[in-house]
């Protein structure tokens, strides 16, 4: 007779792998017990100067890291915001990670995040102009996008979520590609081999596992790619991200899982999906996380490739939680001032990702006037094309309903196919195709 | 020829064993399939002689092999993978429902993931809860994905061997109680397509549909309605979607009495779909209107409840004579 299932056995409940976990405390006041906890919202508005979950969000530590000894071969785990560009667009010294990026390069983040933005702006136009059915914005999360795309090289892949905007820009895919399946015209469409961005996955946090099964396939390939996944806070919550930390980490894939914590999953706060901070959960999945300030272009791009190059070892993944804030709606479907202040929109716009670089550009002399303005006109040139691709865009033909269903062929398929075309032809019989 | 007697489960494993060596793209995923060879052993010897990254021991998380697998098939790789038991299968449903079935038509045929799911399911062998369930119907309602289910050695062998070769993801239904009935295989046969439905045994008075542990029980009950002068043909339907209506259909047009018989529950069951398309396929050639038989309504009962609730010789001979009836 056949055995059964055992369940898996609790061993160890310490991690050897990570033995900072253990020693390092946390900076998180002691909790206090679940009863006695306040009601996490409503009352904290009126009560802001009290330690609350809110207060705890407003204040990630900015200062730089102070290092610690360190056995394993894994890196250190950083447990504060890395941070390279202060709001007012100084440059910090970080100890584990620099980027020195040229004057051209910044001009390109600085493009790069000018030109997400506008394409975002313009489809949140076309969405209110009923041209588009949905449109998730990326407005504030610009610099993680794009500073994490940009670590990444040629052959290396990105599993997005569905906010990804910038990354697509970056790798290179035709916006109309993501215009059409926000204007119900596709699915997705897209070839995810073409530029290595898969397609958008909108069940929170599922495309975790095809990213982390991706590098597995690439650590049994022996190639050197590494792989990134996206996802957000909200995601952190879903069973398919704690699973695919597993798979990453028992396979030792090379694969950095990228959140960008914006702060809110549609009206529910970080405080709903977590107690402890997002990064210092890989601690417990044995591989290393870090903090970065996702409103700092250059942390992000210098995080993400740190990471993109621990995780081509061989030893295993990594986790870089991007601390941001989605400035807009989560999409155009909801209404942020029913669950949000202001004051702490207010607060976040201080920390601008694209105003941020652009002080820097101007402090240190890269850009000109002129070149901020032809900036601008490429952004709106985008913005135009935008407009004419999703206003000429046709809508497909029904006949792809039944195209691609299954690669091989399906007799059921065949037959409706052939009953919906016999039925759209009588309507030419009877000269009503119109 | 080469043609060995061999346990439905033997021969499963042989059709992996010669996937493996005939494709280095095939990889096994799955809890306990290595060392242990599988609970049921259908893997049984596999991994010392591929090795541990083709046959691969899994975290104990079903959604995470799913989903793993996904993204090694998006990379080029052909995962073959177990999910332990039937009633395991839904921490799976979503990343088979939501992502494995639809990627090919979202990317407009761009993607593709021959992606296997092995799942031995359906009763009678005195299991716990969880551990006996029939749930070909949820996954058949899914546009996306092929479902299958052997009946044979022989079956089991070329199905399994067809379905890793398919470019499609295929749930691959094994019939535990099955397993260990032996028949012969040859190994270099050439099988007939995947979907194909098989006449098992031709009659002239009645149709009896069924799939996977099933046929055993119809094929059964075919002899002892011979007994009573009555020829019952048996179908074998092999694949639940697509379903091959065609030879169906044939045979009702011969006998023009059809019975479907299935373990799973027969309110929205499978055989709900074969008695509509057959009545509208074949309104004039029935006697009688199409029945069904299967479970019931109810959660799988405990094991020792389960032979009043799987059909049994009885149950199909009473439905049988209900359709003579009219």
């Amino acid at each position: 007779m056949w055995p059964g299932r055992c369940p898996a056995s609790s061993s160890s409940t310490s991690c050897t792998t990570t033995p900072w976990a253990a020693r390092r405390p946390s900076p998180r006041r002691p909790s206090p017990p679940r009863s006695s906890r306040p009601p996490p919202r409503r009352c904290l508005r009126s009560s802001s100067s009290r330690a609350s979950p809110r207060a705890r969000r407003k204040s990630p530590t900015y200062a730089a890291a102070p290092t610690e000894p360190n056995e394993s071969r894994r890196p250190r785990m950083t447990t504060e915001l890395v941070q390279l560009l202060t709001p007012e667009g100084r440059r910090v010294h970080h100890p584990e990670y620099a980027v020195d990026p040229s004057a051209a390069e910044l001009r390109g983040l600085h493009r790069d995040m000018v030109l997400a933005r506008r394409l975002d702006a313009e489809a949140v136009t076309l969405q209110r102009q009923g041209e588009l059915a949905l449109w998730p914005s990326l407005l504030g999360q610009e610099a993680a996008q794009i500073g994490s795309a940009r670590a990444l090289r040629p052959k290396d892949h990105a599993f997005p979520s569905y906010r990804e905007h910038g990354v697509a820009l970056v790798r290179n895919l035709d916006p109309a590609h993501l215009l059409s399946l926000f204007r119900g015209a596709s699915n997705g469409s897209w070839d995810p081999a073409e530029n290595n961005f898969h397609l958008y996955t909108l069940v929170i946090g599922s495309q975790a596992l095809h990213a982390t099964g991706y590098a597995m396939g690439v650590a049994k390939d022996g190639a050197d790619t590494a792989v990134i996944g996206y996802f957000g806070d909200g995601a952190s919550s879903q069973g398919d991200v704690a699973e695919a930390f597993t798979f990453g980490a028992v396979y030792d894939a090379p694969i950095v899982f990228f959140c960008q914590n914006n702060q809110w999953a549609i009206s529910e706060p970080t405080e709903r999906q977590m107690r402890v901070p997002l990064y210092r959960r890989a601690a417990g999945f044995g591989f290393p996380g870090v903090r970065v300030d996702g409103n700092d272009v250059l942390a992000c791009l210098a995080v993400t490739r740190a990471a993109l190059d621990h995780v081509r070892t061989g030893s295993g993944p990594m986790l870089v939680e991007a601390y941001t804030y989605r400035m807009g709606a989560h999409t155009t479907s909801d209404d942020p001032t029913k669950y949000r202040d202001e004051a702490e929109v207010e607060e976040w716009r201080a920390k601008d990702p694209i105003l941020r670089l652009r002080r820097l550009l101007e402090r240190e002399g890269h850009a000109d006037e002129d070149w901020f303005a032809a900036l601008d006109e490429e952004a709106e040139t985008l913005g135009r094309r935008v407009r004419e691709i999703v206003r000429t865009m046709p809508d497909p033909d029904p006949s792809v309903m039944f195209e691609n269903v299954y690669a091989d062929g399906h007799a059921l398929v065949d037959e409706e196919r052939a009953r919906f075309a016999a039925y759209q032809e009588s309507f030419v019989d009877a000269g009503r195709s119109n | 020829m080469v043609t060995k007697s061999l346990p439905l489960a033997k021969a499963l494993n042989e059709a992996l064993r010669a996937a493996l060596e005939s494709d280095p793209k095939v990889l096994l995923m799955g809890e306990d399939i290595g060392k242990l060879g599988g609970v049921f052993r259908v893997t049984d010897g596999l991994q010392k002689d591929f090795g541990e990254s083709r046959v691969m021991d899994s975290p104990l998380a079903e959604s995470g092999i799913v989903g793993t697998a996904i993204g090694l098939a998006l990379r080029g790789y052909r995962p073959v993978v177990e999910i332990q038991f039937d009633g395991f299968v839904f921490p799976a449903y979503d990343q088979i429902v939501t992502q494995l079935a639809k990627m090919h038509a979202r990317s407009q045929g761009k993607v593709r993931l021959p992606v296997v799911i092995r799942i031995p399911y359906g009763g009678g062998i005195g299991a716990v809860e969880h551990h006996s369930e029939s749930p070909e119907a949820l996954f058949a309602h899914v546009a996306g994905l092929k479902i299958v289910s052997p009946s044979t050695p022989s079956d089991a062998y070329w199905m399994l061997r067809q379905a890793i070769r398919s470019d499609d993801p295929v749930i691959f239904f094994e019939p535990k109680r099955r397993y260990w009935d032996k028949g012969d295989v040859d190994t270099d046969l050439d099988p007939g397509e995947l979907h194909e439905a098989r006449v098992a045994r031709e009659g002239t008075d009645l149709t009896l549909a069924a799939y996977g542990p099933m046929v055993k029980t119809c094929l059964q009950a075919a002899v002892a309605a011979e007994e009573e002068g009555r020829s019952i043909e048996v179908v074998d339907l092999r694949s639940v979607s697509p379903i091959d209506f065609d030879t169906v259909q044939a045979s009702v047009e011969k006998t023009g009495r059809l019975v479907v018989v299935h373990e799973a529950p027969v309110f929205f069951g499978s055989g709900a779909e074969i008695a509509a398309r057959i009545t509208e396929r074949c309104f004039y050639h029935l006697e009688a209107p199409v029945l069904r038989v299967g479970g019931y309504h109810a959660p799988y009962p405990p094991a020792r409840l389960e032979e009043e609730y799987l059909p049994g010789l009885d149950r199909v001979l009473d439905a049988v004579d209900r359709s003579l009836a009219y």
